[in-house]
């Protein structure tokens, strides 16, 4: 296709996805290095017969006016990035400084907001993708053994968790696991132990947000596997039963390698999908207990007394270099074959 | 996998039988749950005292009489205005899905048929533009929006979730065009057609199954996106997912939690139904992405 016409097909889309996608990053990026204005004070003197006193007070007038003026902010710098809010160079250094176990600082460390979130991110994605990549494979390999006539409903039942919206995803459960749902009710029963509950515990939270990634991505890596272990030839397989192989070791050296190509490629799509876990954690209303990156950039948007362009903005920019991190080994492999393939 | 040789044991099939069924509770007796629970009142679905109310009714035959009630429904679409936000549901996905599906398929057309260098890189690109989270774009629009003041309507909703959704469709059209022979449009640009001409007469005919997987793949994107339209929109246009989350919010009302569930239900309903029509579809393309991709 001549370079000129693939201009033309393509720079619509190209027009849209540069936009709203490339534009919004060089943006967040921007907004990183400002911080909201601080209040414009002064001081008013006031005199009554026993005396004067200075007094300081928020100035409205010339606060608005300013704001009004340059409504990114006052330049930060990297301010932003290194305050307790973010990556809290100076507090860790303290806590470094003050502890005196190594046990300690750590847990003085996590309990820094941006070092909190961080920690259940990656303890979400850690615990979450393996094991969806299990269940999804054990779903797959059982249902293809089942007969072929009553496959499509029970595909269609095995998929309704991943369809749903997240938000609706986890209220659903959570209407069942709070306290007076049928689940948690039950337990609370059995344990005989009427204040168990979800939000009682920071454990017990972590715990059900995990099982709530694994329902909900499970059906994803199911329906790649199903599809994969398909296009699976038969004659080997037929080979290694007249071998004498047991069925783990034809699942173990005959199928597994025919779909490891699907298998790097549903463990990459889902390690992206969790790092940005966010929704569950409203639906779940564990914001007490749970906070994710994703989650403390949208708290900063909503705040309600001035939105924190600049700290929500800086949490995006270092979640933007956790994706790259992750992708980067998937993109040094996608260039080499590339250029070998040329 | 049948084969002929492959003797499976009763004991492996029967646990293999249970494992499913279990698998299955798992993954759809929440929905069933809620959607019965929605037909009851507050103090049976969510019960402190005894959580059978919710099966025996108790609290709903005493305050309305009757086993099931539709109460919650018809305050949540009136009082609640969730008539309100399906109607901008219906607006955004409806516009989504036909702009995205234009850029896309035009887009994708050009990367399958070019054997440029760019065309890998464009979908690297895309790849990555995959990648990111919706929140780290929202945090980048926000400002800007807000600045320009075309902030909080559809419009601009409708484009976002547009950009969002094209390095998906992208690539899963791609993949689709892929498998079109390139002996087809070859044979047409020689007889004299244009290359737009081609596509639009030659390869969009064949193209419909990849097109109406592409399509189901926006309509849910838009259908469920909570992030960009809980903080794109203002109040007035919220669509049913931020709907459903402001109903969680305010808790001054007795009926606000079951306002929530009766809406979940009446947007995860339409949902369903969609894709047990074109399952077959949701599955090929979700599996096109990967097999190829």
């Amino acid at each position: 296709m001549p370079n000129k016409t693939f201009f033309w097909f393509f720079l619509p889309t190209g027009l849209a996805m540069i936009l709203f996608i490339g534009l919004p990053i060089i943006s967040t990026g921007i907004q990183s290095f400002y911080a909201q204005h601080d209040q414009v004070v002064k001081e008013v003197k006031k005199c009554d017969p026993f005396g004067c006193t200075v007094s300081i007070v928020v100035d409205q007038e010339a606060t608005s006016i300013l704001r009004d003026e340059k409504p990114l902010g006052k330049f930060n710098g990297f301010g932003t990035y290194v305050d307790r809010n973010h990556l809290a160079i100076e507090q860790i250094s303290d806590f470094w400084k003050e502890t005196d176990s190594f046990g300690e600082f750590i847990n003085q460390v996590t309990n820094l907001p941006f070092y909190k979130a961080l920690l259940f991110t990656l303890t979400y994605c850690l615990f979450v993708t393996p094991n969806v990549l299990l269940l999804g494979f054990i779903i797959a390999l059982s249902l293809n053994a089942i007969s072929r006539k009553i496959r499509g409903p029970l595909i269609f039942g095995t998929i309704l968790p991943m369809i749903v919206t997240p938000l609706v995803g986890s209220l659903v459960l959570f209407w069942m696991i709070d306290a007076e749902g049928i689940i948690g009710a039950n337990l609370q029963l059995m344990m005989e132990d009427p204040y168990l509950s979800l939000k009682s515990s920071r454990t017990l939270t972590w715990i059900t947000i995990i099982i709530y990634g694994i329902w909900h991505h499970s059906p994803f890596a199911f329906v790649v596997f199903y599809a994969a272990l398909q296009t699976v030839p038969q004659e080997p397989v037929e080979a290694a039963i007249i071998d004498g192989a047991s069925r783990y070791q034809r699942i173990r050296h005959i199928v597994l390698p025919h779909i490891y190509p699907v298998v790097t490629f549903v463990a990459l799509i889902s390690l992206m999908d969790n790092f940005r876990v966010f929704e569950p954690i409203i639906g779940f209303s564990a914001e007490g207990s749970a906070q994710s990156l994703s989650w403390l950039i949208y708290d900063n948007l909503v705040n309600e007394e001035v939105i924190l362009f600049g700290s929500a903005a800086a949490t995006s920019m270092m979640t933007i270099i956790g994706i790259a991190i992750l992708l980067a080994p998937v993109l040094i492999r996608t260039w080499k074959e590339f250029r070998t393939a040329r | 996998m049948e084969y002929g040789l492959d003797k499976r044991s009763n004991a492996l099939k029967t646990f293999n039988t249970t494992f499913i069924i279990i698998w299955l509770l798992i993954a759809c007796f929440p929905f069933i749950w809620t959607f019965w629970g929605s037909f009851k009142v507050r103090a049976d679905f969510f019960s402190r005292a005894d959580w059978w109310y919710a099966i025996s009714a108790f609290n709903t035959l005493l305050e309305t009489g009757g086993q099931f009630t539709s109460k919650a429904y018809s305050e949540a679409w009136t009082e609640g205005e969730f008539w309100k936000a399906s109607r901008n549901t219906i607006i955004v996905t409806v516009f989504v899905v036909s702009i995205s599906l234009f850029l896309g398929t035009l887009g994708a057309y050009a990367l399958s048929r070019s054997t440029e260098r760019y065309a890998f890189w464009i979908l690297i690109a895309a790849l990555i533009f995959r990648a990111m989270p919706h929140i780290t774009l929202v945090s980048g629009y926000l400002f800007p929006f807000f600045e320009l003041q075309i902030w909080g309507i559809l419009p601009t909703t409708i484009v976002v979730l547009v950009a969002i959704n094209q390095p998906f469709t992208l690539w899963l059209l791609y993949s689709f065009f892929k498998t079109v022979p390139k002996e087809l449009d070859e044979s047409a640009l020689i007889d004299g057609c244009s290359y737009f001409q081609a596509f639009r007469y030659i390869i969009m005919p064949v193209m419909w199954p990849g097109v109406i997987t592409a399509g189901l793949f926006s309509l849910m994107l838009a259908y469920n996106d909570f992030t960009v339209t809980a903080l794109l929109l203002n109040q007035e246009n919220h669509t049913m997912v931020p709907k459903i989350q402001s109903y969680l919010g305010t808790n001054q009302h007795e009926g606000n939690l079951m306002w929530a569930v009766s809406a979940v239900v009446s947007a995860t309903a339409p949902l369903f139904m969609l894709v047990m029509f074109f399952q077959r579809q949701v599955i090929s393309g979700l599996t096109t992405g990967a097999v190829k991709g």
